[in-house]
């Protein structure tokens, strides 16, 4: 096998990425413990804390329902940042067109990004456009980088999962995925399902009430919720068991998933965290979450059972058990 | 209650789980049932089914993944093609990763090699009738579910006068493998879950030979955890009466006879011929290759090209796993060189596989 190549499953947010991550970029850009990966940089410049992020959008197809690559990139990024717990303040834009494109669609997109940036309470400040030749881009990629303002005290991280934590989610899985896959050229299915891409920032704002009680929040993006919680298993070095029943997937994302041989665990969402929260602040926490218009969906979907090298388990429908994987190879490439 | 949550239901689950416990406690020796479909490899482990039975009943895997069988060669030749200028080449997902002599898809993809997943042959004629100067090659791999598709690819294309589209077929049949497992002494079968969707097509009388010469328990069994449980439960009162008959658990699909027009159709634009199978080698008449009527459609004879030297993955034991006699947690490769994410053999790719289930799944 040729091992110089870079391939499609290498963007896929699964092990590839992480492959590609520890083995190659960290160690030549940073050097940073692969065990402190979140999902933004914490900064602490002269006592005021902040919270630095960056994404690239290159979704396919680039208006899909329920949204479009505009306000996945504002909602992407305000994302990264509130699951640090940050209040998101600034947004960087750049943009890189595919000569041909239309600036129809690219003015349709603006209004979306502007719509977004908006209800997240975010400023864009500052930008870039760049435009490549016809055949050497696909229409258009967003850039976005974002800062927030810690303002509280909380260690909220990856590592921080302890054994009785209640695992919970905001709402239903997978939809943005089947989403952008029901609008993409050759499959056409009219699945009705819509893309669940929301910024998260008001709703996290309301769960920092849980003070100390919030241990880790993670936005199960590309890997879908399987991989994120593998990730957290592994940084907390614990053992995750997931109840199938409890799991709030719809019909519809559920019938396409059966037909395309998809597994929800492992579909991307745009909308949705993931919350680690102590046994005694889980009932609270749902309260908050189904208070919320970003929440209405939330369920206790498993708990940390105990310390280990970091497994996830799941209690199937049927009462069975199994194993829980990260993602590996491409599930479906250009989703975000 | 949707349709399907009837075969899902856990109470239901949990009573033939505790059936299946009764009739068999206290027995000595195991029961070993293999399930040739990977379907059900998948839904054993995604269910989480061995956890649900005793130590009395074990599962083993056989040669039921189409991807896992199909030999080093063909993706060899796949690989070839695809370098080919002015070729498109169509493949369901799975073939991909699989890794040939010495490169895979993925590989030629990274490179330039036009290679499209498509969800459906008919998706590739329609590339092809898109495409009328290049020359598109769909990947025939699967067994007789799949194969009536994309004969019926093959009629369309015929039909629609659309030249340029061509199959490079491998399609596997059953049952003929599970003769030659039944024969190993080493493997001591106690009873078949045999395929669903195959069985709905060759029909429930195709494994009677089986009962008779091999005196094994056969039961067509669904893909639902309820069904897998019955089908169990089926043979274990087969295996403990020491009988051995085909018994239908899936009934609301499968009949006796199949199902006549699919095998018309394979009939039409097939002809069986003695395929090759990863880890068990050549078995005659256990293929479908195309038809001499509808050779123009055959990438195999229709396009020259150079295939590489065959060359097999030192260490890998696909081809004992395939025919049950170990399991992956037994190959020196899993989990360590081989992982789902860089696969040495073709059980570890397949979202079907039985490494790859393993891997992912076990607890």
């Amino acid at each position: 096998m040729d091992n110089d190549l870079i391939l499609l499953g290498h963007g896929s947010g699964g092990k590839l990425s992480h492959q590609l991550l520890d083995d190659l970029i960290i160690p030549q850009l940073s050097g940073a413990p692969v065990a402190g990966q979140n999902d933004a940089a914490l900064l602490d410049i002269g006592g005021t804390r902040l919270a630095f992020t960056t994404d690239s959008y290159v979704v396919d197809p680039i208006f899909f329902p329920g949204g479009n690559i505009g306000d996945l990139a504002v909602n992407g990024t305000v994302n990264d940042l509130a699951m640090m717990g940050a209040r998101p303040l600034y947004l960087s834009v750049a943009f890189i067109l595919e000569e041909g494109f239309s600036k129809r669609d690219l003015s349709l997109i603006l209004a979306s990004m502007r719509r977004a940036a908006d209800a997240a309470g975010i400023a864009i400040v500052t930008g870039d456009t760049k435009v490549v030749p016809k055949g050497k881009g696909d229409r258009i990629f967003i850039n976005t980088s974002g800062i927030g303002a810690l303002e509280h005290g909380l260690r909220i991280d990856g590592a921080a999962g302890r054994v009785g934590d209640k695992v919970i989610v905001n709402g239903s899985i997978g939809d943005h995925g089947i989403a952008v896959l029901s609008a993409r050229e050759g499959l056409e299915i009219d699945s009705g399902i819509r893309s669940d891409s929301a910024a998260l920032n008001g709703l996290v704002g309301e769960l920092l009430a849980l003070g100390g009680g919030l241990h880790v929040l993670r936005d199960p993006t590309r890997g879908g919720v399987a991989t994120t919680l593998k990730e957290i298993a592994i940084q907390s070095g614990v053992t995750i068991m997931l109840h199938e029943e409890s799991l709030p997937v719809s019909a519809g994302v559920r019938g396409v998933c059966s037909i395309l041989g998809l597994d929800p665990l492992y579909v991307a969402n745009e909308g949705k965290l993931l919350a680690l929260v102590a046994p005694e602040r889980a009932g609270e926490a749902l309260q908050i979450m189904q208070g919320h218009p970003n929440g209405r969906g939330a369920a206790i979907i498993g708990e940390v059972v105990e310390s280990s090298s970091g497994r996830v388990l799941m209690e199937t429908s049927v009462g069975g058990v199994r194993g829980v994987e990260m993602l590996a190879g491409e599930q479906l490439p250009r989703i975000c | 209650m949707n349709y399907l949550d009837q075969f899902r239901d856990k109470g239901v689950v949990k009573g033939l789980a505790q059936r299946i416990s009764s009739l068999t406690k206290g027995r000595g020796r195991p029961l070993t049932f293999m399930e040739v479909c990977g379907t059900h490899t998948m839904a054993i482990y995604q269910y989480g089914l061995r956890s649900l039975l005793p130590p009395e009943v074990r599962l083993i895997s056989g040669p039921g993944c189409p991807v896992c069988v199909t030999p080093n060669g063909y993706l060899d030749r796949a690989v070839a093609l695809s370098r080919l200028p002015d070729l498109i080449i169509t493949t369901f997902g799975d073939m991909l990763r699989v890794p040939g002599s010495s490169s895979s898809l993925m590989e030629e993809r990274a490179k330039g090699a036009d290679i499209r997943v498509v969800y459906s042959p008919l998706d590739a004629v329609r590339i092809a009738a898109g495409n009328p100067q290049k020359r598109v090659v769909f990947l025939g791999v699967g067994f007789e579910t799949t194969a009536p598709t994309i004969a019926g690819s093959i009629l369309t294309a015929k039909a629609q006068g659309i030249g340029n589209y061509l199959v490079l077929a491998s399609h596997k049949t059953m049952p003929q493998p599970m003769a030659i497992l039944s024969a190993d002494p080493e493997l001591a079968v106690d009873g078949y879950i045999c395929p669903a969707h195959v069985s709905a097509i060759i029909g429930a009388d195709a494994y009677r030979f089986l009962c008779r010469e091999y005196r094994v328990p056969c039961v067509v069994t669904g893909f639902e955890p309820t069904d897998v449980m019955q089908g169990v439960e089926m043979l274990v009162r087969q295996a403990l009466s020491g009988q051995s008959k085909v018994e239908i658990q899936y009934s609301r699909v499968v009949r006796w006879e199949g199902n006549a027009k699919a095998q018309a159709i394979l009939a039409e634009v097939f002809t069986p011929f003695d395929a090759d199978w990863r880890g068990i080698g050549a078995l005659p008449g256990s293929g479908l290759r195309i038809a001499d009527s509808y050779h123009a459609f055959d990438a195999e004879r229709a396009i020259a090209v150079t295939v590489e030297e065959l060359k097999e993955h030192q260490g890998c034991l696909c081809g004992e796993i395939l025919k049950g006699k170990v399991s992956p947690f037994d190959c020196p490769l899993f989990g360590k060189s081989c992982t789902t994410e860089s696969p040495v053999g073709a059980c570890m790719v397949s979202s079907e596989g039985t490494c790859a289930a393993a891997y992912k799944y076990a607890i």
